[in-house]
């Protein structure tokens, strides 16, 4: 499988020397343990906002780390869970006194080695609060199961809490509001494509040509349906339907709609899917007001969409509009 | 007859050479139900413990384990990270202190460290995860302890209880860890986390079989 990387051992070393000496104005790259921290960490008084993953997933997280949004980002291998002393240490160079939030997204060992994190830095005396994101509705839930999966609504999130913590909310406030967004926000993934991790080097699963894989999760964890290739606007449909219908969102919301790039789908096809997904809300009495689209939040080169859905207020909007100045999201300023 | 320092950092060791060698193949159960790096990222930690493994006059079982444990938390990540360190922080809890230990001692020892990845993962037996393939072995050993088996005859029926726990998992659907995506449609596909976990203890098995 071809890739342009040098060796896949070396491939998130590589990637945040890259980042490093790509945005000195915005971030400071650690490593051993990695991980990315705004400029100007530790901002006194605010509220730090820590997140972190498996790589494969960019520009998600590192390349939200700046003003507006992510005060540290810790990166793990290719679709792996970082370690708690990477967020342990993330935790510690962002704390400017006025506590710290994790954003976890709901996979086992993201949310078992923040908790270790989180215990040891509460064991150093910092405030830390965690919130976990499990928005994919194409995951059945249950208590017996490890519940759904944390994916777009991770985006969302971030800006929107880390436009709060901007504005000098408290640690509770903040934790709060993101529990409020994870309540009120749905999404739902496909794939046309399997993606190719780059220590392993061939197509995590094997998706013939004419068929495409519904459900899908954003480390090519197979979806729960897979079936023949359907015009664009049919798998909108079989996307925005199950979101919608979870909440439910209804006739009268107003919502911020996202559609998503898992790394090899070009944007001309996204529009394409957020032109057929407003004319189903807008036949609903579903309001979109705000909208995000393009990849962020991938799945290494793997072709296919997600849809995320928010049910918006005016706080949110506020929020959404305030300034944001990372890597891959820039407004206001 | 009893399990020496010497001995548990051979078995580190030859673990480390099984996993070295199964690499791709545990890659490949985990593709099949979860995100393909359960062999590289177990690969990354015992290749980081090899570095690190002490082996002065000073350390003690305890110490060792506790070092190839805190080890494997910063290096592998994952939930293979954290549930791999437990087990050899609590099996190195459990015999801290000692330069030797026997049956019954490994029984303690691995009974502490799946109760660890229990509490840690939240899983219990026939959620197609790695305690499938613990639970039983711990059995056995307890079984073997009382049966008064020898160390050798004992760590071979915790291996084989093992071994059956873990391919027990192939038609078992998944209710925890990433596989749990996948519903239904996790069952016909062992368990990478319980056939890595039939090597650790299969591994003993082989390393200790002679131990005098």
């Amino acid at each position: 499988m071809k890739k342009l990387i040098n060796n896949p051992e070396n491939v998130v070393l590589e990637e945040l020397k890259g980042i490093e000496l790509a945005h000195p104005d915005l971030v400071k790259v650690h490593y051993d343990p990695d991980f990315i921290v705004r400029a100007d960490a530790p901002v006194k008084g605010k509220v730090a906002l820590v997140s972190g993953g498996g790589s494969g997933h960019e520009p998600m997280h590192g390349g939200f780390v700046g003003m507006g949004m992510l005060d540290a980002a810790c990166p793990g291998a290719v679709f792996t869970s970082p370690t708690p002393d990477q967020m342990l240490e993330a935790t510690k160079a962002v704390d400017g006194g006025a506590g710290v939030l994790h954003i976890v997204k709901n996979y086992t060992g993201d949310v078992m080695n923040f908790e270790m994190a989180a215990d040891l830095a509460k064991a150093e005396g910092i405030d830390v609060e965690a919130v976990v994101v499990d928005d994919d509705v194409a995951v059945k839930d249950s208590t017996w199961t490890a519940g759904r999966r944390g994916v777009g609504l991770t985006v969302l999130m971030e800006k929107l809490v880390g436009a709060a913590a901007e504005e000098g909310r408290s640690l509770k406030e903040v934790a709060d509001l993101a529990r409020k967004i994870n309540g009120q926000g749905r999404s739902m993934g496909m794939a046309l494509t399997s993606c190719v991790v780059p220590h392993v080097g061939k197509p995590t699963f094997d998706l013939p040509e004419d068929e495409m894989e519904i459900g899908i999760g954003i480390h090519g964890e197979p979806g729960r349906t897979r079936m023949k290739v359907e015009p664009a606007d049919a798998v909108t449909e079989m996307l925005l339907n199950p979101v919608i219908e979870d909440l439910p969102f209804e006739s009268g919301d107003e919502v911020l709609l996202f559609v998503n790039s898992m790394g090899g789908t070009p944007l001309i096809e996204l529009y394409i899917v957020y032109r057929k997904a407003v004319e189903m809300l807008e036949a609903k009495g579903i309001k979109v007001v705000r909208n995000l689209i393009g990849p962020y939040i991938t799945s290494l080169e793997m072709a296919g969409a997600s849809i995320t859905m928010l049910k918006m207020d005016d706080d949110l909007i506020k929020l959404w509009d305030a300034p944001v100045k990372t890597a891959g999201m820039r407004w206001g300023v | 007859m009893a399990v020496t320092k010497k001995d548990v950092l051979e078995w580190i060791k030859a673990f480390a050479q099984v996993i070295a060698e199964n690499k791709e193949y545990l890659t490949e159960l985990d593709a099949q139900i979860g995100d393909a790096d359960h062999g590289a990222n177990m690969d990354r930690g015992f290749r980081a413990v090899l570095e690190k493994l002490p082996n002065g006059e000073d350390v003690d079982i305890g110490k060792i384990m506790k070092t190839v444990g805190m080890t494997l938390l910063s290096k592998v990540g994952g939930a293979g990270g954290p549930l791999y360190s437990t087990i050899f922080m609590q099996a190195g809890m459990s015999i801290d202190g000692k330069d030797y230990f026997d049956l019954a001692d490994w029984a303690k020892a691995l009974e502490a460290a799946t109760a660890g990845v229990v509490r840690l993962g939240k899983a219990s037996p026939g959620d197609k995860t790695m305690v499938d393939a613990l639970t039983p072995a711990v059995q056995a050993l307890k079984d073997a302890t009382e049966q008064g088996l020898s160390l050798g005859e004992g760590l071979k029926k915790s291996a084989e209880a093992a071994e059956e726990g873990m391919i027990a998992t192939i038609p078992l659907v998944a209710r925890k860890g990433r596989a749990s995506y996948l519903g239904e449609r996790s069952a016909g596909h062992q368990d990478p986390g319980a056939t890595s976990t039939f090597m650790l203890l299969d591994t003993a098995a082989k390393v200790w079989a002679n131990c005098s």
